[in-house]
């Protein structure tokens, strides 16, 4: 099956002209790719793993490294298969983030800021002010932390408001393989999404245990919110409590990673699914297609709101967690 | 397959309602505290999106899964 993506939306005879080939490319093949395949192609990441060779009765033969050419494959691929576009997305859009600041820090000096290095300050002293009135104790490492999360899972976000077809099609063509995969929003890979949630909770979970020791931190998990009382008949009580305790506090717990994460990915994934369907119209013509260039718009409009607050509440909600990290409870 | 496509009805339909519940109350309280005290207003707002980011969590987790359902399982059943 060869993937052709539909027409953009340039000028008139640039739409018209593609529709054309689009359609005779298609006739030439004798094979009709059909809107659920467009958007399965956008939605499968490009996954590089281990597929198991299956021989004709289904018995596994051997095992060969290979990137993923169907949605078949990518799902044999099982669990321990990276999402390489997402890897050099995510990874490539942390590096220019970080250069870009690098160099402003270079230049940072007393005066009055210009350009780049004024919009840096901007951003730099928001973040301040944020953490400023969340996050009430000391530490040198919360403020970058939140900058870090919020520049980064914004310029992630960003790339969703590229029009769906243009850098795939470019990387397709700079690969030789039309049936390309590749999915350049990182923020639409689940991985990605929980990855970032979950080093927030491995620094809540190491911070909380600096901060009020293991035995403290085991006392808040287990004596919370129900108080088991260590002297007297309600002793006898005390384990079941702390079971009790246990058990809503890790629920409560597990639940902060998975809500940060999913939150992010739910958002990012409809609106990209949105952004597809709309693209599908594309090819079904001029009218319908200068239609689904206005609700494009439209659309990116919303969605640069949803960008700036999906980026802005994972910020505001990692200082949180941080700070209650660091509430070190005083003895009644 | 006709269940599955029941099921993402269901999901994106009732966190639609759920959330869209919320915001109303979430957006009747921002009006009273902003005429309670205007000086506040920015500060107000800027708090309500933070909680309306918070509430879209899991109307949009449920509305990725019915997407996921809708685009990726339902053709495989069909």
């Amino acid at each position: 099956m060869v993937y052709a993506p539909p027409v953009d939306t340039y000028c008139i005879e640039q739409t018209i002209k593609h529709f054309k080939s689009w359609v005779k490319f298609m006739a030439a093949e004798g094979e009709v790719i059909t809107s659920s395949d467009y958007i399965l192609h956008h939605l499968q990441n490009m996954t590089y793993g281990r597929l198991p060779i299956k021989d004709v009765d289904g018995n596994v033969t051997g095992t060969v490294w290979k990137f993923a050419e169907t949605y078949e494959e990518a799902a044999n691929m099982g669990f321990m298969a990276i999402h390489v576009d997402s890897m050099l997305w995510s990874i490539g859009l942390g590096a220019i983030f970080c250069f870009f600041f690098w160099r402003v820090a270079k230049k940072a000096s007393s005066g009055v800021p210009s350009g780049f290095v004024n919009f840096a300050e901007m951003v730099v002293e928001f973040v301040d002010n944020t953490t400023k009135d969340t996050f009430f104790h000391k530490s040198r490492l919360v403020a970058p932390m939140a900058l870090t999360i919020f520049v980064w899972v914004f310029l992630m976000n960003l790339m969703d408001l590229v029009a769906v077809d243009w850098i795939p099609m470019l990387a397709a063509k700079i690969s030789g393989n039309p049936n390309l995969f590749f999915k350049i929003v990182p923020t639409t890979d689940p991985n990605v999404a929980l990855g970032i949630a979950v080093a927030v909770f491995f620094l809540m979970v190491v911070y909380s245990i600096i901060n009020k020791g293991l035995l403290g931190y085991a006392k808040e998990l287990t004596c919370h919110p129900f108080e088991p009382s260590f002297k007297g008949i309600g002793i006898v009580f005390a384990p079941l409590l702390m079971v009790i305790n246990l058990t809503l506090e890790t629920v409560a717990l597990f639940a902060k990673p998975f809500s940060l994460g999913l939150r992010l990915f739910g958002n990012m994934y409809a609106g990209e699914i949105i952004f597809i369907l709309i693209a599908l119209m594309y090819g079904a013509g001029l009218l319908l297609g200068t239609f689904a260039g206005v609700l494009q718009w439209a659309w990116a409009v919303f969605h640069v709101l949803i960008i700036t607050l999906q980026a802005f509440v994972f910020m505001i909600l990692s200082i949180v967690y941080m700070d209650m990290a660091f509430q070190v409870a005083e003895e009644h | 397959m006709g269940l599955a496509l029941i099921s993402v009805a269901l999901m994106i339909g009732l966190g639609a309602l759920g959330t869209a519940i919320g915001f109303a109350i979430l957006g009747g309280k921002l009006l009273d505290g902003i005429a309670r005290q205007p000086e506040l207003g920015a500060t107000l707002m800027g708090r309500m999106f933070l909680i309306a980011g918070l509430l879209d969590a899991v109307p949009m987790i449920g509305v990725g899964i019915a997407m996921y359902i809708l685009f990726v399982v339902a053709p495989t059943l069909a």
